[in-house]
């Protein structure tokens, strides 16, 4: 085939096109403009590579902070191995890029008209809209649980205030305190994440409180990377041990319930009402507010997605990334929201230019920290099914660090994570 | 031209059916499996550090050779290999085309500028016949391996994943390198380290630029 279907497009006419092939859905030969609601990975990865790719595409961010705190490794603030700052990251770079950034917060989409609506009144027209939007913390799940209650037992699963706080309490902390971490069942952000969590905070109890402990109370019965963070914690933690500096207590007796923020206590499944000197409540999950306003999410509360291109399937124009997405087996996680912007960056390049979108690659690396010169690390590379249904793992790919890795590997692994740190956010907001 | 647009036109729908399913079976771009990497090796496959190496500007031959190799298990790898194991080898070519295009952007880290002229030495005389022009990208030649600017410590681990026999060494890197070891101690690597880390300017002339190099 010696002429694409750009060419195609452009030499017989957007209107012929269409009559002739009947594509729905494309706006042909029209203005270029995409709307990036929400300025975090997905949404900052989408913009910078739409723009990098062709920078006639006009391109919006909306987004409502000024600057942004990377979920990811913010555990090690928690541990005091990291500063606020170094997570934190402002849009400079992708206005370098020729983003259109704008601090308002998203309030509505109309999918019919093809605008978003801002709280500042604002409203922005699209072509194509990408909508980035993360997790929204379901509150009401857990009795006594609120945003109010989460300034006393932070949830800190939105790096920033959050964040800040939760260090704050563990610094203030006497030591022989007991430090509950609850933990959300499936799905939701970060798999690993509250288990690095508990690692980190560990680590700081070790060096700062030995006499304290991280007390772990699940809502599922297992999570990921189990056994290497059980073998990490046994090396480090003493863990299995009395004196173990990590206790975890599975679901569905230890799901947390409810919680009292100014007794400190939470209550279990099982009726326990355990109490806390520090509470980390991590709330079960949603995709992001303005995803389920705009009514882009089904009853499970999070956004189905055609896999090869992101388009919503509720509402067509409408791609949904990142953590509010259902990317089948891609987790919640930094890098799934990095390799997705890129998909769906190339899918609205191709549907504005007419082209049929082509075929895409995901990839997932997540490092978890356990201590110390100790990383493990989880991986895949996925395709495309061929009936286009799922996200599919490539067969004999992929997988976990091995158990037992010797030292050496795994403080690389350390030394990698920091370095997919560093390229990640560079890949994102640089 | 003209006369196939006409045709193009005429053959509208079928033509359309056609170029959706073709693009299915085509698989993805160079350009979008490359991609993929870039939240480790950093943006086009130039990393920041401190430990992934940059790819950029690699040699495609070495990039799919080296791929197979975390593949096969013949070279170690942390995490490479479980990555290497999803892509088939044509998609490696692909991905190994699109880095060798891309302008390698050397590495700004701190060294030691003590043993720079101590490593520039060493490499003329045991390390420049293979790694030609100080170890820069020689995008025009072949089999080129990068260690101008490229990660002090993703060199050190190679380095030590050769002597540790996790990876393959070739015959002659050993001989040199047992000569090197054997007359200079442990430390010659040390200042190899600080000179490639400290020759970032390629336009200035580097080691093996000039032919005073033998003692």
């Amino acid at each position: 085939m010696s002429m694409n279907r750009r060419d195609f497009v452009k030499t017989t006419g957007a209107l012929a096109a269409i009559g002739a092939v009947g594509l729905p859905n494309i706006a042909l030969g029209q203005g270029k403009k995409v709307v990036i609601v929400g300025g975090g990975t997905g949404g900052g990865t989408a913009a910078k590579y739409i723009k990098m790719a062709d920078a006639s595409i006009d391109v919006t961010l909306i987004e409502p902070n000024k600057e942004y705190y990377t979920c990811y490794m913010s555990n090690e603030v928690l541990s005091g191995h990291r500063s606020m700052d170094s997570i934190r990251h402002g849009y400079d770079g992708l206005k370098a890029h020729g983003v259109n950034v704008v601090h308002d917060a998203a309030a509505g989409i109309d999918a019919e008209k093809k605008v978003v609506k801002t709280a500042g009144g604002q409203e922005f027209p699209y072509d194509r809209c990408i909508v980035s939007p993360g997790v929204s913390m379901l509150y009401d799940k857990i009795e006594g649980y609120s945003e109010e209650a989460a300034q006393k037992m932070p949830h800190a699963w939105k790096a920033g205030e959050q964040t800040q706080l939760l260090r704050g309490q563990l610094e203030a902390m006497e030591d022989g305190g007991v430090v509950i971490i609850s933990s959300p069942p499936n799905p939701f952000r970060c798999p690993p994440g509250p288990y690095e969590r508990a690692s980190q905070i560990a680590m700081y109890l070790k060096e700062a409180k030995p006499k304290s402990k991280v007390l772990i109370l699940d809502s599922k019965q297992k999570f990921s990377k189990q056994a290497l963070f059980t073998q990490g914690w046994e090396k480090l933690y003493g863990y299995g041990t009395d004196n173990s500096l990590i206790e975890w207590q599975p679901g569905p007796d230890a799901a947390v319930v409810s919680v009292d923020a100014d007794n400190m206590s939470v209550e279990t499944g099982f009726g326990d009402e355990v109490k806390g000197a520090v509470i980390n409540v991590i709330p079960p999950q949603s995709a992001g507010k303005i995803a389920i306003d705009a009514g882009l999410a089904d009853d499970s509360g999070w956004c189905p997605v055609d896999k090869k291109t992101f388009e919503s399937t509720i509402h067509p124009g409408i791609h949904v990334i990142g953590d509010a997405c259902i990317a089948t087996t891609m987790p919640k996680s930094g890098y799934a929201a990095n390799s997705q912007g890129k998909v769906a960056a190339a899918a609205v390049i191709s549907l504005l230019n007419g082209d049929e979108p082509g075929t895409p690659a995901y990839v997932n690396t997540c490092y978890s920290i356990i201590g110390k010169d100790y990383g493990i690390s989880v991986a895949a590379v996925y395709k495309l099914s061929e009936d286009g249904a799922t996200i599919a793992g490539v067969e004999g790919s992929g997988g976990l660090t091995p158990m037992d890795a010797p030292e050496f590997a795994l403080a690389r692994e350390v030394e990698y994570a920091y370095s997919w740190y560093n390229n990640i956010v560079h890949d994102i907001f640089g | 031209m003209a006369t196939q647009t006409k045709k193009l036109a005429l053959v509208g729908s079928a033509l359309a059916l056609c170029l959706s399913t073709s693009a299915m079976a085509e698989g993805p771009t160079a350009k979008m499996l490359a991609d993929t990497c870039a939240g480790c090796h950093g943006t086009n496959g130039n990393s920041v550090g401190p430990a992934s190496p940059s790819i950029a500007a690699m040699d495609p031959i070495v990039f799919v050779d080296t791929m197979i190799a975390f593949q096969n298990g013949d070279t170690y790898s942390t995490i490479m290999g479980r990555i290497a194991k999803g892509y088939t080898e044509e998609e490696l070519e692909q991905m190994g085309e699109f880095f060798h295009k891309q302008e390698y952007v050397p590495a700004e880290q701190e060294f030691d500028q003590a043993m720079v002229d101590e490593g520039a030495k060493l490499h003329d005389k045991y390390c420049e016949k293979c790694h030609i022009e100080g170890g820069k990208p020689v995008p025009d030649e072949e089999d080129y391996y990068i260690l101008a600017g490229q990660w002090t410590p993703y060199l050190k681990y190679a380095m030590t994943d050769f002597q540790e026999d996790r990876r393959i060494m070739p015959k002659k890197m050993a001989r040199k390198l047992d000569s090197m070891l054997e007359d200079k101690g442990e430390e010659s690597l040390d200042a190899l380290y600080a000179f490639y880390a400290a020759y970032t300017d390629f336009e200035s002339s580097g080691a093996g630029d000039d032919d005073e190099d033998e003692d």
